[in-house]
């Protein structure tokens, strides 16, 4: 990964923090000297819709997206999120995973099932699996908000950049209020990856 | 100082370094951020919303003239309401740089078409530049101002989706005081174009063009970047960082200006590489001109798609044609989509579900709306530009004489009412149709992420101000039919709806329901509304209200049958971590199985 680019799809749905969460992951390998591009789709999505964002970084980095079947990391922030790209993901390629279901509006209906069994399914394909309860861990220290600050404790495993500068990129993106608790959430993510 | 921003950011950052003075834009995706970075980052630019990307040029043309620099935002379809000052602006040129930022679409990501805006700097015969990441966004704007004044034109800088959204590492330098005085200066016969002076400016609209063109030879944004010669590229803006991305060894003119193009740097390019590709999204624009000057590509759209965004894998497939082997994909199953949907307790909806439940046919308009033409809502039919709504309304009357009352109304938000709605709404009254104009007023533009609007009571920077009474500005357009209406009450929605669409004059009613997302507006949320399971006998009523708090689970054996003996299929659920306890599901369940927790139910919130 050290000399070639290296390629983060984040996923999930409007509101959960997936924005934020590559903003995050942008200025903390900029401030580790790489050059990064990140690129998302918004404007829509705030209305319960699938957001992504690519993120890239490397000694040049030209495309802000990625190409299909070279993701090196898949990060989802939901089951269902996290299966529709799968494609996109490497052969040897890692998927974190947040333990969670959003029901798209179809399954509302009782027009679609919501897929069954989705980590087993993935964790069949995926050797490197990471499945973190994320939401649980976050509204166990009560507030679900900071799922996403959880979900990055997580991923912040997978990378050779000192903890402090990660925590410290996070606190900068939050207001004082929040910081305790976002500290607390950063820790117990990083305590899911061995 | 290296920081990571997006193309938004970076667009405003150049402006803030350029010295900008005045800044306009109407909201539209994916321009929006710029001006929103602007007001929040930037207080030396004077910042404002427009009520219309016309008005905002117009703002941004009489800042220009009184020699400051001056920049106008907006979306690809913002320039067509724009385009009208902008054919002319051409003629007039500037005093103080005037750069228009003109952010495209390609896949549409969240727009009703995907027009090429690169053909407006060719029919408006003004410079365009394209930056390819957001350190040239930042660049190529600081640069449209000093090129605006250098040829006395207006200039236009491109972007796309994948531009305005995405987010590089930019170099940023400290803002500089422009060259031009400010200060009014009269120039009759170059601002004032009666046909007489129009004329002779024509004439020097034609010699600026030459001397753009000359320029473009010598541009350093147009650069060759000669490698392997076997083939070479010519290539502009986002299209240029996918194609490095997949052959990362070739030749290549990079195009940072796309018009005027540079005629003798083409040719030199040709000679250069034994064949050339032109790689560029959408239309062949820079491959019709090359065309047009006598060369021979090789290749390019009859290789690479005219429709939607480029990607590198689709820039692969479409270079490799046959020989292209594709990914085996390692799922294949159909996963349930995830459109974009109104919010729960979005006041949208009980209008729409009385629009369903009354079978009438509703001409829409742009905004979050609009996406109740989806299922299971179903219940808008048009959509084609901000304001069109009302219009067509009005044609339908016209059209369908007597028996048409009663069955089809206008619905418009009140963002995009005051973009484009006041005229046609003044045309319904003047010519005496008989059509119902529903104003859908949320007290913001919702759609593009809540921006403030005359109709709001408040500026861009938060400032109070003087704030539109749509039932006093419908009275003195001529509609005498006014009423409002509470959408969260459902009796009272149809009964309005009903009375207002019968009748044989124009009628303006006003949903009262501020956005959901808009809190400053409610003094407080409802309690969630609950489900009784012993009662619900899975009739999907509440279901089809589209409301993404409520859910259906099918079931099976003892569960169904509800406690009193009816047969069931499933039962209905309510998030309650969703649900603000708007009451539309409340008044829809005709059993009595949904609950509401407030000490008497509400139709609706207490707003401010």
């Amino acid at each position: 990964m050290k000399n070639g680019t290296t390629n983060v799809l984040v996923a999930g749905v409007g509101g959960q923090g997936v924005i934020l969460a590559s903003d995050i992951m942008s200025e903390v390998f900029m401030e580790s000297g790489y050059d990064v591009k990140k690129s998302e789709i918004h404007g829509m999505a705030m209305r319960g819709g699938i957001v992504t964002s690519h993120f890239r970084f490397g000694k040049k980095v030209y495309s802000p997206l990625i190409k299909e079947g070279e993701v090196d990391i898949l990060f989802a922030f939901e089951q269902l999120e996290g299966l529709r790209w799968i494609n996109h993901v490497k052969r040897r390629g890692k998927v974190v995973m947040n333990d969670h279901k959003i029901n798209p509006p179809i399954v509302n209906l009782g027009d679609m099932d919501y897929p069954k069994e989705i980590p087993e399914l993935v964790r069949s394909k995926i050797k490197d699996f990471y499945l973190i309860k994320g939401t649980d861990l976050a509204l166990q220290l009560g507030d679900v908000r900071a799922a996403n600050v959880v979900l990055l404790g997580a991923i912040s495993r997978l990378f050779e950049v000192e903890e402090d500068l990660w925590l410290k990129t996070i606190l900068n993106y939050l207001p004082p209020k929040v910081h305790e608790l976002n500290r607390k959430a950063f820790a117990v993510g990083r305590a899911q990856i061995a | 100082m290296k920081q990571v921003l997006t193309g938004n950011e970076a667009f405003a950052r150049g402006a803030y370094e350029a010295g900008v003075k005045v800044a306009a834009a109407y909201p539209g995706t994916p321009s929006t951020e710029i001006l929103e970075t602007i007001g929040r980052e930037y207080k030396t630019i004077y910042a404002e919303w427009a009520p219309n990307e016309k008005v905002a040029l117009e703002v941004v043309i009489g800042a220009s003239l009184a020699g400051a620099r001056a920049v106008a935002l907006m979306k690809h379809v913002g320039v067509n309401v724009a385009a009208d000052p902008l054919m002319t602006l051409s003629y007039v040129g500037v005093n103080g740089g005037l750069v228009l930022v003109s952010c495209d679409d390609p896949e549409l990501y969240s727009s009703q078409n995907e027009q090429d805006n690169r053909h407006y700097a060719r029919f408006a015969k003004i410079p365009m530049l394209e930056p390819s990441d957001s350190q040239e966004a930042k660049d190529f704007l600081k640069l449209g101002l000093e090129l605006s004044e250098k040829f006395d034109t207006p200039v236009m800088v491109r972007s796309v989706t994948r531009i305005s959204h995405s987010s590089g590492v930019v170099d940023t330098e400290e803002p500089k005081t422009p060259p031009v005085p400010i200060e009014i200066r009269k120039q009759t016969s170059k601002f004032t174009m009666l046909p007489s002076f129009a004329r002779v400016r024509h004439g020097v609209v034609e010699e600026r063009f030459l001397k753009l063109k000359e320029f473009a030879e010598t541009f350093p944004g147009n650069r060759m970047e000669i490698d392997d010669t076997r083939v070479g590229i010519i290539t502009a803006g986002i299209s240029y960082q996918y194609a490095k991305e997949v052959y990362p060894e070739t030749s290549y003119l990079k195009l940072g200006m796309v018009w005027p193009l540079p005629e003798k740097l083409i040719a030199e390019f040709f000679k250069k590489v034994k064949k050339v590709i032109v790689v560029e999204e959408l239309d062949p624009f820079l491959e019709g001109n090359i065309r047009a000057m006598g060369f021979k590509p090789k290749a390019g759209k009859g290789v690479f798609p005219i429709t939607g965004e480029f990607n590198p894998l689709i820039l692969e497939k479409s270079m490799k044609g046959k020989k292209f082997k594709a990914p085996e994909p390692m799922y294949t199953e159909t996963l349930p989509p995830r459109p974009p949907n109104l919010c729960p307790g979005c006041p949208h909806r009980g209008v729409f579900y009385t629009l369903r439940k009354l079978k009438v046919f509703a001409a829409g308009d742009i905004g979050c709306y609009t996406l109740a033409a989806y299922p299971p809502l179903s219940s808008l039919d048009t959509c084609i530009c901000m304001g069109a709504s009302i219009g067509q309304a009005h044609g339908m009357s016209k059209a369908l004489g007597d028996a048409g009352r009663g069955k089809f109304v206008a619905v418009i938000g009140d963002s995009t009412f005051l973009h484009g709605g006041v005229t046609p709404l003044m045309n319904v009254a003047y010519n005496k149709s008989y059509a119902t104009v529903i104003l859908l007023d949320n007290r913001t533009t919702g759609m593009t992420g809540s921006q403030e609007h005359p109709g709001t009571g408040y500026t861009l920077r938060g400032e109070k101000t003087h704030k539109i009474d749509f039932a006093e500005l419908g009275r003195v357009l001529g509609v005498e039919s006014i009423r409002k209406l509470n959408p969260w009450n459902l009796e009272e929605t149809e009964k309005i709806i009903k009375e207002e669409t019968e009748k044989n004059a124009p009628s303006l009613v006003i949903s009262e329901g501020p956005c959901m997302l808009m809190r400053r507006e409610f003094k407080h949320y409802n309690k969630p509304l609950v489900v009784d399971p012993d009662k619900c006998i899975g009739c999907k009523s509440c279901v089809n209200l589209g409301c993404p708090a409520i859910s259906f689970s099918r079931v099976e054996g003892e569960m169904a049958m509800t406690k009193d003996g009816k047969k069931r299929k499933g039962v209905s659920h309510i998030d309650p971590t969703l649900c603000p306890g708007c009451h539309l599901c409340y008044q829809v369940c005709k059993l009595g199985a949904i609950r509401s927790q407030e000490p008497s139910p509400m139709l609706g919130f207490e707003t401010v």
